[in-house]
């Protein structure tokens, strides 16, 4: 483990070496590729004037609004898919249909119904949750072994009883699992929208990015860059690790797919 | 009501099937999985359903659950129809069917939460008295995929006796375990079931198994499903299932059972008993 740890840090350090030094060394054009140090320089500077931090709250909390209805409308509508049939030869079918569908191509439709608003954004990034999360409920549910049911109907269990006690925590490797390939396309979709739609209400991440590119302050767009990329494993740490905890330390590994 | 009260033996039900018949459509044929099968069960009784699989044992097993409709016939319970699952009838199932997303007590609990008048740390406290019965005490917090195979069938058997049924119907509940672990739960079993007098329905393939534990061997035949004859148990308690007057009595079943498996027929070069070749329906 403590090996491990080291040869990673030590690769990242000599790659942050190099790259320093062959900026230094003009082995490659400082203004298309900034120096760590400039990076560096910019995130600090943007860390004390505060537009990083305001940048970095608006997207959050964007993408938090729109992942959480996705899940609270999706949750249930995978739960129906998979117990009805007409849900499942209609909702079922459209969720299939669209999830393969990648959610960046949202952004032209958003900007068409709701034009440079706050509601497009919320459409986008709940669309890249909600397809995700129907479909892996509704596998959840289907793979459940029947046997469960039956057992809890055996002990008295029934109805909303037996789908909040048993259908939804037995799906729940498949939930947490479809609740992450939501997540993860939420947050791509929310940076392309903010990158294509530039709105007045809220400036995000990728406005940062997108105005980095058009100043040519590359050392900005790398800068914004890493801190998308600090995010997004943030987020899986305290959004995602303690159910995959949860589920390993239950299930076992056969479980926390 | 107090966790005393809770904890009292129900008395055992009075089970009778009375003419069940039970056809399955599959896609490409017709099966009659059970057909005019009739049984009386006693009071407090241990009976096992011995046959061949595809004879119908599970079937009627999930009828008397109430977890499946017979197309023909009734089972009563204390003369009370059966027309659906009830706590008063607890299932042990072959894959023990415990819930992976709960511990070992959560799972034990779980019939109780269902169960009213009963005050959460009463329901915990009938768990562990459960869960001590079967010799589970160490295990109040481990996680399902952590146990044996036979700590599993344990669980699960704590969680079946726990809403302290009147009857209790296994199917086939230890064969998918190894020899000793099956040798040490005969042996709980049958202390158990005296200790806590339930009526147990208990279904098997394995006849030695049977003639351990039973009152008495109901032996089935398939296609249709039939009972074929039934065998009174009465050696003394508690039985070893390696003792030699068990293995006698389960050599003679046997022989009937291989009989009508090889032409349907049996002779009486196969068998040394009268075989009652039109069922055991009265
Ligand atoms: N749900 C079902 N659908 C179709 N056929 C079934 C179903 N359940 C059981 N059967 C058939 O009914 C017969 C009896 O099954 P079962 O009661 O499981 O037998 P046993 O438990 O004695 O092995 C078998 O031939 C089986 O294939
Ligand atoms: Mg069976």
């Amino acid at each position: 483990m403590k090996t491990r740890i080291i040869s990673a840090i030590a690769f990242f350090l000599l790659l942050l070496v190099a790259w320093e030094a062959a900026s230094l060394l003009g082995w490659v054009n400082r203004i298309l590729i900034p120096a760590p140090s400039d990076v560096l320089r910019y995130l600090y500077g943007a860390v004390l004037d505060g537009s990083l931090a305001s940048a970095a709250l608006v997207t959050v909390k964007r993408l938090l609004l729109g992942y959480l209805c996705g899940i609270v409308i999706g949750l249930p509508l995978g739960l129906v898919t998979a117990r009805f049939k007409l849900f499942q030869d209609t909702i079922g079918l459209l969720a299939l249909g669209l999830q393969t569908l990648p959610s960046v191509c949202w952004v032209p439709l958003a900007i068409i119904w709701f034009g440079q608003t706050e509601s497009a954004m919320f459409f986008v990034v709940v669309m890249g949750t909600l397809w995700s999360v129907i479909i892996a409920t509704e596998t959840g549910v289907r793979t459940i072994p029947p046997i469960y049911a039956r057992a809890a109907r055996t002990m008295g269990s029934r109805g909303i009883h037996t789908w909040v006690h048993v259908m939804l925590p037995a799906s729940l490797p498949f939930i947490v699992s479809g609740m992450k390939q939501g997540w993860a396309f939420a947050w791509r979709s929310l940076m392309a929208a903010e990158i294509y739609v530039t709105i007045l209400t809220g400036f995000g991440l990728g406005h940062l990015l997108h105005y980095g590119r058009e100043l040519n302050a590359m050392e900005q767009v790398i800068g914004v860059m890493f801190v998308i990329v600090v995010i997004g494993l943030l987020a899986d740490k305290v959004l995602f690790s303690p159910w995959e905890r949860f589920l390993h330390r239950r299930w076992g590994t056969q479980g926390s797919r | 009501m107090g966790i005393q009260q809770e904890l009292e033996n129900e008395a055992p039900s009075k089970l009778s099937v009375r003419n069940i018949s039970k056809i399955f459509h599959s896609k490409h044929q017709i099966v009659r999985a059970l057909d005019g099968v009739s049984l009386e069960i006693n009071e407090g009784e241990f009976v096992c359903l011995v046959g061949p699989s595809g004879c119908g044992k599970s079937t009627l097993l999930n009828i008397i659950a109430g977890l499946d409709q017979a197309d023909e016939g009734s089972v009563l319970s204390d003369g009370q129809r059966i027309s659906g699952p009830g706590r008063d009838r607890m299932v042990m199932f072959q894959e023990h069917a415990l819930f992976p997303w709960l511990d070992v007590l959560d799972n034990v609990m779980f019939g109780l939460r269902l169960k009213p008048n009963l005050k959460t740390n009463e329901r915990r406290e009938v768990a562990k008295y459960y869960l001590h019965l079967v010799g589970l005490d160490n295990f109040l917090h481990a996680n399902i995929h952590e146990l044996s195979g036979g700590m599993k069938q344990r669980v699960a058997l704590a969680r079946a006796l726990a809403p302290n049924p009147k009857v209790l119907l296994m199917d086939e509940p230890f064969g998918a375990l190894d020899a000793l672990t099956r040798e040490q739960l005969y042996r709980d079993i049958q202390r158990i079931w005296a200790q806590r007098k339930k009526t147990i329905v208990f279904v098997t393939h394995n006849v030695r198994e049977a003639v351990c534990l039973g009152d008495r061997v109901v032996l089935f035949s398939p296609h249709p499903g039939r009972i074929r004859h039934e065998y009174p148990i009465t050696l003394p308690r508690p039985r070893d299932i390696n003792s030699v007057s068990l293995a006698e009595k389960s050599g003679e079943i046997l022989q009937a059972l291989k009989g009508y498996l090889n032409d349907g027929v049996v002779t009486a070069a196969n068998s040394r008993t009268p075989f009652n070749t039109d069922g055991a329906a009265e």
